[in-house]
């Protein structure tokens, strides 16, 4: 979570996005008129308001994660360090990261597995455009490109798969233009165009997808036009009395953040992507975040929508909190992954910037303890901001992304704090598991709030671990993608997919999952045991969430790809067959398709092909996710 | 892969065998049954002790949620189910003790030294079970033939330094006051042999044994079976306990579970024949602690060898993978009891089978198995010349089965053979080179004719027991050889008809698949045309010039159980009895076949067997020729003569072909 932490870090990051963009005077579009948010608030320089260029690829990897300043490498010495100044991990070295890595999946540094360093634009087949389209679409005066590094750059969102076929240079059917539309008439426009000549749309907003959502069906033959929402980011207004905000739907999740911040709110809104995923992408794909406990999911979030469809324009008649009027029609939006429409305004629940923020960290004995405590916390319903439960794995995960110790101190310290735990109280480190906490609220509240879960804790043999366990925790969420970009540099590749279950499974179905992925890659030859280890990471009155990490060393497989898919497809049959759901919010696109019928049944699927077929009957958005 | 039938089980590789008495007979049985022991432990253990186990159970979801339910029906209050169901407990838990053990190490060890020349183990089974114990629960699945069973078991386990296993023992034990304790001691629970209706019994049984189960607290051993077989032909299997031990891994509790088939085969049994007067009508002695001592006797007799071939473990998950969608159980808490779906029951009854065969394959069969085969064959007794040549013709045509033969590789035939005529020269005899059932005992004075029969019954049922042994080797090419012969056709069409009646007809006598009938019918054609008995063409099947004693010797194999099958019929057709009641049948049954058998016009005495007649009146409940109808407390039996009577003919036409094909056989002789 990089704008979780605290304000400086979001001032520092803002301030290297402002300059990127100021070495850029050639761009077409500078900054947006002021918003009289930012015009009364905002404190720093006004091009600050679009950090999302048009030309992503020029401050983003065009085949990896995030920016493209940031990432993790192995120094001459062999030590692993973070490059950049984006984080609090940025410039450090990171000395067990070698070992751990080395360790856990038998790879070694001596064999490596580069990427391709650019993109081979020959490989990019030339755009078949609609002419009249474009003849359009220029007369209404939308921007637009056919530039091919625009079109690789949104061809994919990062399932490995994707990111694999990038770095080997190969590049599969991307669009074939993308428009940038700046407010929600240039949509209607875009849409009503496309309608017109028949062209295939597939909205894209900060193509962080991880179900292959953003990938161009191979079969569509019309002309497919990326529609970037990245430029429709402004806050238009702020109803302090309400406390809600209406914002464009192309804002991206740390840019609402601070805006929001500077005038003394927040969203609360914080999934692991919020860097740069977009807020038409959360309610587009039912998204959760961090900090659910206090602010709820996208869909407890979003008082209005505004969605143009191939139909016209959907949006309730007023900004009521709840209404019965037949079955909501957001649940139609929320969830739909562009194959209805593009949405283009959300009116948001917005609060006050907490007061007082603490992390903390309890350690169990074990994974089944820690699972109790959660339990019992839903139970009380006196779950933190945040409130995760790490497997034995990922707490040694964690702890090979410790930053070098500064003094002798700290080390005594640590090596006092570890004897303490598995000597003095006799936990096993190779069982031993960790429960990360978010407070948020008021000082004296959030003290209070503390003692009730570490008392709970405590009656699971629970062990407070101290804030600096939680907060790397936290850490772990926002590197583990570019840490991926490391492994793959070492032949080790992996992914995290979710699912959410009744309390009563949660232990089975993680226990069954892991050990499902550990028996499937022994029996595709994958040649060490790879890592297959498993979070707790929301918990709900009814179930929790549970996000699985899962990565391998490829050494010796002839088709990784291949063999990383079909277990990934076994670990999800090994979910579903354990009670588990298809997606908690991740979403469905087009990788898990083929288990929505079984989902939802086929009368439920049939429900959503009708409304399909009566807003979209031409297919314009032709993203083909979902259904 | 397990599975599958193997299609040729002449392939299949098997282990060798150690013979784990050596070692006894060269040190200290003391030391031996006080040595340390420290299994191996299955990775996910929960540690518990025994009398925590109980506490577990009790305040099991499940078994709350019974408690309630029961007590909301029967409006007792839910202390009053509660203590109800710990009590039930009490009378049940095994309470494993390694003292216990310890004193059976030692006792034992002495007692099998007495018993048996050797105890043959296949260690690289037990490599396989000590990889699979610590991988996955395991349930131990062995064969039931003997008493002896278990403790062999228990013992062997000790030996290996494998986790001891708790057995699901029927309640008849309890019985006997002290043994039923040491017993307990000794891991065995003991569960009642009737409890249908009873849900809080259920209840308990089915959560002590899945609690067992999934905290790995030790290997779960229970008797596919259900009882010991009298016959030893291995006896259809029961799903209820498999159904139990499954479920964890249905509902998501265990990722898997260790399915390992123990194969348990006697030279010579013990209760030999005590079974056979049994399957007479002989009441079954009662399990008494001076029963047992009486049978101190039995210390005394030479029982040949033992072994225990321990199988591949099958995977439960491996064996469900696609014909159980484990989502399922999704909708409902996992703690409120389903019955199983039918496709589930389908499941359990496939996989039984499946289990029950990989035992019947992994039986050892001892030389005196063939020659037991031969001996009832002739009932006039051959010569021991001709007697050794055909067993070895036979021995070869069993090998060429895929019978797991042990026999003596360096010994003369004629040499095996008349160690195996010692073993057993109780059921024969042997004078002036003519070997003989013993079946013309010493007349005795006062003999009625009706105790004549009975002692050669005895003697023909004891003998019966050891061929029963290899029956699974040639049952399916001896149900093709009877098709191929009262098909009166060569077309392959009719013959697979035939097969398919007749394999229909017997699927409660013999381990038949339920479904596999296609492809226990090319098995059968498979085997025999590889040894050169039958051409399969495409639309017929043709013998070979050669087959002909190949086959006669098939037929006769059925022989018995085609005229006991008849005799049950005719029994039904004859019987002018509206209310014959099920109690009544079989010693109806009996004292028709004894008339029978008096008056000359029936020679085979296996119709005698009261397992034969259950079974085919099983099979006649099966296909609906006969009803069972309840009037008051009693089971009558409803006879649709018309349908008996044509399926008497179907089985008389049979039967009388392969008459004229023995004498056929007599005529190549």
């Amino acid at each position: 979570m990089a704008s979780n932490s605290s304000s400086s870090t979001a001032q520092q990051r803002l301030r290297i996005i402002a300059g990127h963009l100021q070495k850029r005077p050639e761009d077409e579009h500078p900054s947006v008129a002021a918003q009289e948010c930012k015009a009364e608030t905002s404190r720093s320089n006004p091009s600050s308001a679009t950090p999302v260029p048009k030309r992503r690829q020029e401050i983003m990897k065009w085949n990896g994660w995030g920016y493209s300043d940031s990432r993790f490498l192995f120094n001459k010495k062999g030590q692993a360090e973070f490059t950049g100044k984006r984080y609090r991990l940025s410039g450090l070295i990171l000395p067990s990261l070698k070992d751990w890595f080395e360790g856990t999946f038998g790879a070694n540094l001596q064999h490596k597995s580069p990427a391709t360093p650019t993109v081979n634009l020959s490989a990019v087949a030339p755009p078949d455009l609609n002419e009249p389209f474009v003849e359009d679409l220029k007369a209404a005066g939308v921007a637009m490109s056919h530039d091919p590094e625009d079109r690789v750059f949104r061809a994919h969102g990062h399932c490995l798969h994707e990111i694999f076929a990038l770095r080997e240079g190969r590049i599969g059917r991307v669009p074939d233009m993308v428009v940038w539309p700046s407010c929600h008439k240039d949509v209607e426009k875009i849409v009503e165009l496309a309608c017109k000549h028949n062209v295939c749309l597939i909205p894209y907003g900060g193509g962080t997808s991880v179900s292959s959502a953003l990938e161009c069906p191979r079969e569509e033959t019309r002309s497919i036009v990326s529609l970037d929402t990245s430029q429709m980011n402004r806050i238009l207004w702020i109803d302090e009395k309400n406390l809600t905000a209406h914002v464009e739907a192309g804002i991206i999740g740390q840019d609402l953040e601070r805006q929001l911040n500077e005038c003394g709110y927040c969203t609360g809104h914080e999934p692991d992507s919020m860097e740069f995923s977009s807020l038409g992408g959360w309610v587009a794909t039912r998204a959760s975040g961090m900090k659910k406990n206090i602010y709820g999911n996208i869909e407890e979030l979003v008082v209005h929508i505004k969605m143009v469809t191939p139909r016209g324009v959907i949006e309730k008649s007023c900004l009521g909190p709840r209404m019965s009027t037949g079955p909501d029609i957001h649940h139609f939006i929320l969830g739909s992954e562009g194959t209805l429409g593009v949405v283009t305004e959300v009116t948001l629940k917005i609060r006050p910037i907490p007061e007082y923020q603490k992390y903390g960290s309890v350690v169990f004995p074990n994974f089944q303890q820690g699972v109790a405590c959660l339990r019992e916390v839903a139970r009380q319903r006196c779950a933190p901001a945040s409130i995760r439960l790490m497997d034995n794995e990922q707490f040694q995960f964690g702890h090979a992304l410790k930053p070098q110790v500064s003094s002798i101190f700290t080390s005594f310290l640590d090596g006092l704090k570890k004897f303490y735990i598995t000597k003095f109280k006799g936990f096993d480190p190779h069982h031993l598991c960790v429960a990360t906490l978010l407070f948020e609220g008021d000082r004296g509240k959030v003290l209070q709030h503390e003692k009730q879960v570490y008392d709970i804790a405590a009656k699971f043999g629970g062990l407070a671990a101290g804030e600096d366990n939680g907060q790397r925790g936290y850490m772990l969420t926002f590197v583990i993608a570019y840490l991926r970009d490391l492994g793959m540099d070492y032949y080790v590749i992996g992914e995290s997919f979710e699912t959410s279950v009744p309390w009563d499974r949660v232990l089975d179905l993680c226990r069954n999952v892991k050990e499902r992925i550990v028996r499937e890659c022994k029996e595709r030859g994958v040649q060490f045991p790879p890592l297959s280890t498993c979070r707790v990471t929301q918990t709900y009155d009814a179930g929790a969430c549970v996000y699985f990490y899962f990565a391998f060393n490829y050494r010796g497989l002839s088709d990784p790809v291949h063999v990383y898919e079909q277990v990934e497809h076994a670990a999800r049959e090994e979910i579903l067959a354990n009670g588990g759901s298809l997606s908690h919010h991740h979403g469905v696109g087009k990788l898990r398709k083929e288990w929505m019928k079984e989902s939802v049944s086929s009368v439920g699927l049939g429900m959503l092909k009708s409304v399909k077929e009566y807003v979209d009957p031409q297919n314009v958005f032709g993203n083909r996710n979902l259904l | 892969a397990a599975s599958k039938t193997p299609r040729h089980p002449v392939l299949k590789k098997r282990d060798d065998f150690e013979d784990v008495l050596e070692e006894r007979r060269r040190s200290s049985d003391l030391r031996y049954a006080l040595r340390c022991y420290t299994p191996t432990l299955y990775k996910g253990l929960v540690p518990c002790k025994a009398s925590m186990l109980k506490t577990i159970v009790l305040q099991s979801d499940h078994l709350q949620y019974v408690i309630k339910q029961v007590s909301s029906e029967s409006g007792d209050s839910t202390e009053c189910v509660a203590e109800e169901a710990s009590l039930i407990l009490d009378e049940m838990a095994h309470r494993l003790q390694l003292s216990t053990i310890r004193f059976f190490a030692f006792t034992l060890s002495k007692a099998f030294k007495r018993l048996f020349r050797s105890v043959c183990v296949n260690e690289e089974g037990i490599q396989r079970l000590q990889q699979a114990v610590q991988e996955h629960p395991v349930v131990l699945l062995p064969s039931h033939r003997s008493y002896m069973d278990f403790l062999m078991m228990s013992y062997l386990l000790y030996m290996y330094d494998l986790p001891l296993p708790v057995i699901a023992a029927g309640m008849d034990f309890m019985s006997m006051k002290f043994v039923g304790e040491m017993l307990r001691m000794s891991g065995a629970f003991f569960i009642r042999r009737s409890f249908g209706g009873d849900k809080l019994y259920w209840a308990v049984f089915s959560e002590y044994v899945k609690t067992m189960l999934r905290n790995g607290y030790a290997p779960v051993e229970f008797f596919l079976e259900g009882t010991r077989s009298r016959t030893c032909k291995s006896l259809t299997p029961k799903t209820g306990l498999l159904n139990i031990v499954m479920e964890p891994f249905f509902k998501g509790a265990l990722f898997d579970v260790n399915l390992v088939p123990v194969s348990i085969s006697y030279e010579r049994i013990l209760e030999e024949s005590l079974y056979a007067r049994e399957l007479l009508g002989v009441p079954k002695p009662k399990e008494s602690t001076s029963g047992l001592l009486k049978a101190r006797r039995v210390l005394s007799e030479d029982y040949g060898s033992m072994h225990v071939y321990f199988g591949h473990p099958v995977s439960l998950r491996s064996l469900a993978e696609g014909k159980i969608n484990r989502s399922q159980y999704n909708l409902l808490p996992r703690y409120i009891p389903q019955k199983p779906r039918v496709d589930t029951h389908e499941f359990l009854n496939d996989a039984a089978f499946r289990l029950v065969r990989i035992q019947e394959e992994n039986m050892v069969l001892k030389p005196w198995v063939l020659i037991a085969t031969l001996l009832l064959q002739n009932p006039d007794g051959l010569e021991l010349s001709f007697l050794t040549e055909q067993t070895d013709w036979l021995r070869h045509l069993a090998l060429a089965f895929g019978a797991f033969l042990d026999w003596p590789d360096h010994e003369a035939c004629s040499e095996v053979i008349s160690c195996s005529l010692a073993l057993h020269r109780h059921l024969l005899s042997v004078s002036a080179g003519h070997v003989q059932l013993n079946v013309t005992d010493a007349p005795q004075v006062e003999t009625t004719p009706e105790e004549a029969v009975f002692h050669r019954a005895v003697v023909v049922l004891s003998c019966a027991s050891y061929r029963n042994q290899i029956l699974h080797v040639f049952l399916r090419p001896a149900l093709l050889a009877v098709a191929m012969q009262s098909a009166n056709s060569n077309r392959k069409d009719d013959v697979y008809n035939c097969f398919n009646f007749l394999r229909n007809m017997f699927s409660n006598e013999f381990i038949l698949c339920p479904g596999d009938s296609i492809q226990d019918f090319e098995e059968a054609c498979y085997l025999l045309m590889k040894h050169g008995v039958l051409q399969v063409l495409e639309h017929e099947i043709v013998m070979s010039a050669s087959g002909h004693s190949t086959l006669a010797f098939l037929c006769s194999v059925l022989d018995p159980f085609l005229q006991g099958y008849q005799v049950v019929c005719r029994y039904l057709c004859e019987e002018t009895n509206e209310n014959l009641t099920e109690k009544d049948f079989i010693p109806a049954v009996r004292s028709f076949a004894l008339k029978l058998i008096l008056a000359g016009r029936l020679k085979c005495c296996e119709a005698l067997s009261s397992d034969l007649q259950k079974n085919a009146l099983a099979a006649l409940l099966r296909l609906k020729a006969v009803r069972k109808v309840k009037v008051g407390d009693q089971v009558t039996l409803k006879v649709n003569k018309i349908a008996v009577n044509s399926l008497e003919d179907t089985l008389g036409k049979s039967n009388v072909n392969q008459n004229s094909w023995c004498s056929s056989m007599a005529m190549l002789k």
